[in-house]
C-alpha cells in the first residue's frame, strides 16, 4: 500500500492537493483538500448589495462573468426585480460565450495533456496527420503543410528545453493516441489558444472587458442605439455575429471532431472514475425570463441512484434541502463539528488543525481541507456537465437526448459510459455545442428586439436603496460552466447582512462529509489503474474531467452578529 | 538553452523579416516610438531567452487569463518562443513531484538571471496556513523563488496591492509582494492588468535588461502614468457638463460621461482608455459602466461603486476630502470636483499637477 501525493494538482484554477491510496496498482481511497482560503463572504459584509457582483466575480478568473450573474439574480430576487427581455438575452449570450470559451480552454489547455503525448507528436507523418484530420473534420487548416510548420515548432521547442511542456509524463503507457493524432492535437492546442482571445471579445462588447466584464443589478450596463456611435449599434452587433461564426466553425470543426477522435482511443476510461450516482442541476438559460425555471433549456432537478426514469424537484430555499458540513474541513460550529447547516443560518469559525507546514502528508488528520462539504437531502451529489447533460436527459429535453443518443453511437459505447472519466469529458463537448446552438438562437432573438427598437437594458425602478425594504433575502441560482452555482443574500438596511456561495468545486472536490460520505472527486478516484505510482497521470485524467476550480470552492463567511472565530482578524 | 531570441525564433523556422515584425509589435507593447525598433531589434538578437517563474498564491487566476489574451499578431507564440517559462500552474503539464522539479531546475540553472512573476496575494496570518502549495506556506515559497531571482513583477491588484482578500477586514492578512522581498518589485495592477500592458511590460523588461521606469507606487509610468478620466474618449461630455443620470436613460444611449454613475476614472491611473480591452475593441466606459478602479491600492474599500467621488455639483473639496479615501489626493479632488463653468480653470489645475508629480517622482 503506497499514498499517492500530488500537490500541486496543476491546469485548474487554484490549489488543490490529493492524497490517493494505491494498493496493487489500483486507487482503494482518496483525499481531496482545498489548502487556499480568502474569506470573500466575510469582506461582503456591510457592503452594497449593488457591488456584490464585482466582489464574487473576483472568486474566479477562469469562470469569469458566472459569480456576477450569479450575484444580480440574488439581488434581483431578493428585491423582486425583473430585469427586461433583452437584459436578459444579453445575459444569456454572454453566459453560453462563456461556455463555449471555457468548455475549449478546459479541453485543450488544462485536460489535453493527460491524454495527448507531445513528445509522442514529433513521431508523427504530417500528410498522414492531415488525411486523418480531413476525414473527420472540414477546418480548412488541417493540410499537411500546417501539421508539418507544427512539429517543426515543437521539434525546436524540444530542443530548447520544453518550458512549460517540461517534467510532462510523456512516454507513460497509458498514453494511447498513435503519433498522427497526439500531433493533431497539439496542432489545436495551439490553435485554441489562439482562437480564445477572439471569442472573449463578445464579453468586451457588452460588458467593457475580460476576464472580468461588468454587471449590473437591474439589467445589464450596456444601451443600445443603433444611431450612436458610444453603443451597442450595427458595427458591435457585426462584431459579435462575426465572433459567433468564428466560434461555431470552431467548436464543430474543431473541439467537438477532436473530442471524438481521442476519445476513440480511450473507450477503457468508460470503465473508470463514475464515482457518484447522484446528479444535481439548478437548470439554467432561460426563454421566458429567469423567473420561470420551467422555460429554462436545461431543467432544474436531481437523478439519483442513476435512475434515469425520476427526475426528483429541487427547491434550493428549503430548509432541509441543501446543507453544509465541515466535520473534515478547517472550520467549526458552535453547535458541533457534526452537524450541517442550511446556508441561511449557517456560521464559519475557520481552525486550522492540520499539520504545520512544511509538511509532507495529511494522513492522519480528520481534517484535511479548506472545502466545506455540500449535501442535498443529507445525498453527496455531482455537478457540473455531466450532471447537466443525466437531468435533462431524465427530464425528457430532446435536443439533449439526440445530442447525447447521436455521440454514444458515434462512439459505439452504451449509456453507462457516460458515467465515466471518459463520459465526464464527452458531456463537458456537448454543452459546448448546446450552448453554441443556444448563443446563436439567443443572439437572433437579440437582433429580432433591435429591429423593433425593443431595447431597453435596465430596470431603475428599485435601483435607489430608499425603494427598498428593510430586510430582504434571496437567492441566485445558475448553472455555471464547471456546475450548480447559488449565491444566498440577506439585506438589512440597504447593505449585505449575510452573504454565502455554494460552489461547483465545493459540491465535487469537498471532503467527507458527517456521515463518511465521499464527495465527487475522491469517490471517482477509487478503483482507478495507475501504472506507475510516480507519474500518476491517471489521477489527473480524473481529476481534471470535472475541471476543477478551487478559487471558487472555498468558503469563509460569518453569521449574522457572531464572531467565533479563532483567528485574529486585522 | 542559452539562445538569443533571435536564434531561437530562427530555428522555429520564422524568416528574419517574421522577427522583424515580432520586434516592430514589441516595441509598440512597451511603448516605443517607431525609431526604438532598432534598440529592440539589437537587444533580441543579444539576450538569452530568459527563465521565467509564474507563482500563484491567493488570486482568482483572472491574470492568467488576461495574458492569454494578448493580441499583438505573433504574441501568443511567447510562449514557445520569447520566455522559457518553466512554471506556472494554470498552464504546464507536469503536477506534483515534477512541478516542483521544474521549479527547482529553474532556480539552480539560473541563479541571479531567471525572472519572477507572481500573481496573487499572500497571507501572513497565523504562520500562512492560508495558502500552501505542496505541504509549504505561499510566504516560504516566494522567499526561495524571489531570493536569487533577476527581477520580480506582481501581476494584478492582488501582488500589487492586495486587492480583493486584502480588503476590509482582510481575514487572512493578504499582504502585497512588495512589503514582502527585498528587492525592488514592478507592480502591474489592475483586476485584471490589459493583456497588452502585460506584455509591454515583459518585453521592457526583455529589451532593456532592467526595470522600466516606475511611479511612486512602483507601476510602470508608461502605461500607469495618466488618469483614465484624462483620456477618457467621453471627456468633452464631463467638460459639457452632460451626464448620465440613470443607467440606460437618454444620456446613456448618447454615450455622456458616467461620472454621476459612480465612474472612478478621474482617480485611476490606468492605460484603458488608450490601449483598451482584447485588442482594442472595447473598456468599461465605452461599454456603458463606470471604471471602478480596479488599479488603484484599496479600491474595494473606497466607497460604493455607484457613489460618485465627491459631492456634484460644487466647489466642496474641504468637506469631503477626507472622507473619499487615501488615494484620493486633495489636489485631484479638486480637478475633479470642479464643475464644467470652469474647466479651463481645472484643466489647468491639471496639467501643473501632471507637471509637478512627474518632477517630484523623477
Amino acid at each position: 500500500m503506497t499514498r499517492v501525493v500530488v500537490d500541486p494538482i496543476t491546469r485548474i484554477e487554484g490549489h488543490l492537493r490529493i492524497e490517493a491510496v494505491v494498493e496493487n496498482g489500483v486507487i482503494t481511497d482518496a483525499f481531496s483538500s482545498g489548502t487556499m482560503v480568502r474569506g470573500l463572504e466575510k469582506i461582503l459584509m456591510g457592503r452594497d448589495p449593488r457591488d456584490a457582483w464585482a466582489i464574487t466575480e473576483r472568486v474566479c478568473g477562469v469562470c469569469t462573468t458566472v459569480h456576477a450573474l450569479t450575484s444580480v439574480r440574488a439581488v434581483e430576487d431578493a428585491l423582486g426585480i425583473v430585469i427586461p427581455p433583452t437584459a436578459e438575452l444579453i445575459r444569456d449570450i454572454m453566459m453560453t460565450t462563456q461556455y463555449v470559451q471555457d468548455h475549449v480552454i478546459h479541453f485543450y489547455h488544462l485536460h489535453a495533456l493527460d491524454w495527448v503525448d507531445i513528445v509522442n507528436a514529433l513521431k508523427a507523418d504530417p500528410k498522414k496527420a492531415a488525411e486523418l484530420a480531413q476525414s473527420f473534420s472540414k477546418w480548412d487548416k488541417n493540410t499537411p503543410a500546417y501539421f508539418s510548420e507544427v512539429q517543426d515548432k515543437i521539434k525546436a521547442f524540444a530542443a530548447s528545453g520544453l518550458g512549460i511542456f517540461a517534467n510532462g509524463y510523456w512516454g507513460h503507457p497509458a498514453y494511447k493516441l498513435p503519433p498522427e493524432v497526439n500531433l493533431i492535437g497539439v496542432a489545436h492546442y495551439l490553435d485554441a489558444l489562439a482562437w480564445q482571445k477572439d471569442i472573449c471579445k463578445i464579453h468586451t462588447v457588452f460588458g467593457g472587458k475580460n476576464p472580468h466584464p461588468n454587471y449590473l443589478v437591474g439589467g445589464v450596463p450596456c444601451s443600445i442605439n443603433v444611431n450612436e456611435v458610444a453603443a451597442i449599434n450595427s458595427d458591435r452587433l457585426n462584431l459579435v455575429s462575426q465572433l459567433i461564426s468564428q466560434a461555431d466553425e470552431f467548436i464543430n470543426q474543431v473541439y467537438i471532431p477532436d473530442l471524438l477522435a481521442v476519445a476513440s482511443f480511450y473507450k477503457d476510461w468508460a470503465n473508470y472514475g463514475g464515482g457518484l450516482h447522484n446528479y444535481l442541476s439548478y437548470g439554467e438559460f432561460p426563454t421566458k425570463g429567469y423567473g420561470q425555471p420551467e422555460s429554462f433549456r436545461y431543467a432544474r432537478g436531481a437523478v439519483l441512484n442513476r435512475d434515469l426514469s425520476t427526475v426528483h424537484p429541487v427547491n434550493a430555499r428549503g430548509p432541509q434541502e441543501i446543507k453544509e458540513y465541515i466535520s473534515s474541513s478547517w472550520y467549526t460550529y458552535s453547535g458541533g463539528d457534526n452537524e450541517g447547516l442550511q446556508p441561511w443560518v449557517g456560521e464559519t469559525n475557520i481552525k486550522y488543525t492540520g499539520p504545520k507546514p512544511p509538511f509532507e502528508t495529511l494522513a492522519g488528520y480528520e481534517k484535511y481541507s479548506f472545502l466545506k462539504t455540500p449535501r442535498w437531502q443529507e445525498q453527496a451529489m455531482e455537478v457540473g456537465p455531466l450532471a447537466r447533460l443525466v437531468v435533462s436527459y431524465a427530464a425528457g429535453r430532446t435536443d439533449v437526448q439526440e445530442l447525447v443518443k447521436d455521440t454514444l453511437g458515434k462512439l459505439n459505447v452504451p449509456v453507462a459510459a457516460l458515467f465515466s472519466t471518459l463520459g465526464r469529458t464527452a458531456a463537458r463537448g456537448l454543452d459546448a455545442a448546446l450552448a453554441m446552438i443556444w448563443l446563436k438562437e439567443y443572439f437572433g432573438e437579440l437582433m429580432d428586439r433591435v429591429k423593433i427598437n425593443e431595447v431597453s437594458t435596465f430596470n431603475g425602478e428599485l435601483w435607489e436603496p430608499k425603494t427598498w425594504p428593510k430586510d430582504a433575502e434571496g437567492v441566485g441560482l445558475t448553472e455555471a460552466p464547471r456546475g450548480s452555482l447559488a449565491h444566498y443574500i440577506k439585506i438589512h438596511d440597504g447593505a449585505i447582512e449575510n452573504y454565502q456561495l455554494v460552489v461547483p468545486t465545493t459540491w465535487n472536490g469537498s471532503p467527507r462529509d458527517a456521515k463518511g460520505q465521499r464527495s465527487s472527486f475522491e469517490q471517482a478516484l477509487i478503483g482507478t489503474p495507475v501504472a506507475k505510482i510516480d507519474e500518476p497521470v491517471e489521477i489527473l485524467r480524473t481529476i481534471h474531467s470535472f475541471d476543477p476550480c478551487l478559487a471558487c470552492a472555498v468558503h469563509l463567511y460569518d453569521p449574522q452578529g457572531k464572531h467565533l472565530h479563532q483567528v485574529s482578524f486585522e | 538553452m542559452g539562445n538569443s531570441i533571435w536564434q531561437s525564433m530562427e530555428k522555429k523556422g520564422y524568416s528574419r523579416r517574421d522577427f522583424l515584425q515580432f520586434c516592430a509589435a514589441a516595441a509598440t507593447a512597451a511603448g516605443f516610438a517607431q525609431s526604438g525598433v532598432a534598440q529592440v531589434v539589437s537587444a533580441f538578437e543579444k539576450k538569452e531567452k530568459p527563465a521565467v517563474i509564474w507563482m500563484h498564491f491567493q488570486e482568482c487566476t483572472c491574470c492568467s487569463e488576461s495574458f492569454i489574451r494578448a493580441s499583438h499578431p505573433i504574441v501568443l507564440d511567447v510562449l514557445l518562443n520569447v520566455l522559457d517559462l518553466n512554471y506556472t500552474e494554470t498552464l504546464m503539464a507536469a503536477s506534483g513531484f515534477q512541478a516542483e522539479k521544474s521549479l527547482n531546475d529553474t532556480i539552480a540553472n539560473n541563479k541571479g538571471k531567471y525572472i519572477v512573476l507572481v500573481e496573487g496575494a499572500v497571507p501572513r496570518h497565523d504562520d500562512g496556513v492560508y495558502c500552501m502549495i505542496g505541504g509549504k506556506t505561499a510566504e516560504s515559497i516566494l522567499q526561495t523563488v524571489a531570493a536569487d531571482a533577476a527581477a520580480v513583477v506582481a501581476w494584478g491588484s492582488c501582488a500589487s496591492n492586495g486587492c480583493v482578500q486584502a480588503a476590509k477586514p482582510n481575514p487572512t492578512g493578504a499582504t502585497p509582494i512588495y512589503k514582502l522581498v527585498d528587492k525592488p518589485v514592478i507592480n502591474v495592477p489592475g483586476c485584471p492588468p490589459i493583456a497588452d500592458v502585460m506584455m509591454g511590460v515583459v518585453t521592457h523588461l526583455l529589451v532593456l535588461g532592467q526595470v522600466p521606469a516606475l511611479d511612486s507606487q512602483g507601476r510602470p509610468k508608461e502605461f500607469y502614468g495618466r488618469r483614465v478620466h484624462d483620456t477618457c474618449y467621453r471627456r468633452p461630455y464631463y467638460d459639457a457638463g452632460l451626464f448620465v443620470e440613470s443607467f440606460d436613460d437618454d444620456g446613456a444611449r448618447k454615450g455622456y460621461c458616467l461620472y454621476k454613475m459612480g465612474c472612478k476614472g478621474p482617480v485611476t491611473y490606468n492605460a484603458c482608455s488608450v490601449i483598451k480591452w482584447n485588442d482594442g475593441v472595447s473598456y468599461p466606459i465605452q461599454s456603458g459602466h463606470g471604471c471602478i478602479g480596479c488599479s488603484e491600492a484599496g479600491f474595494w474599500d473606497n466607497g460604493p461603486f455607484y457613489h460618485h467621488l465627491p459631492s456634484f455639483p460644487g466647489f466642496g473639496v474641504e468637506s469631503t476630502a477626507d472622507t473619499v479615501g487615501t488615494v484620493v489626493g486633495v489636489a485631484t479632488l479638486a480637478g475633479v470636483a470642479a464643475h464644467a463653468v470652469v474647466t479651463n480653470i481645472r484643466k489647468r489645475k491639471v496639467i501643473a499637477e501632471v507637471h509637478a508629480e512627474d518632477q517630484k517622482e523623477s
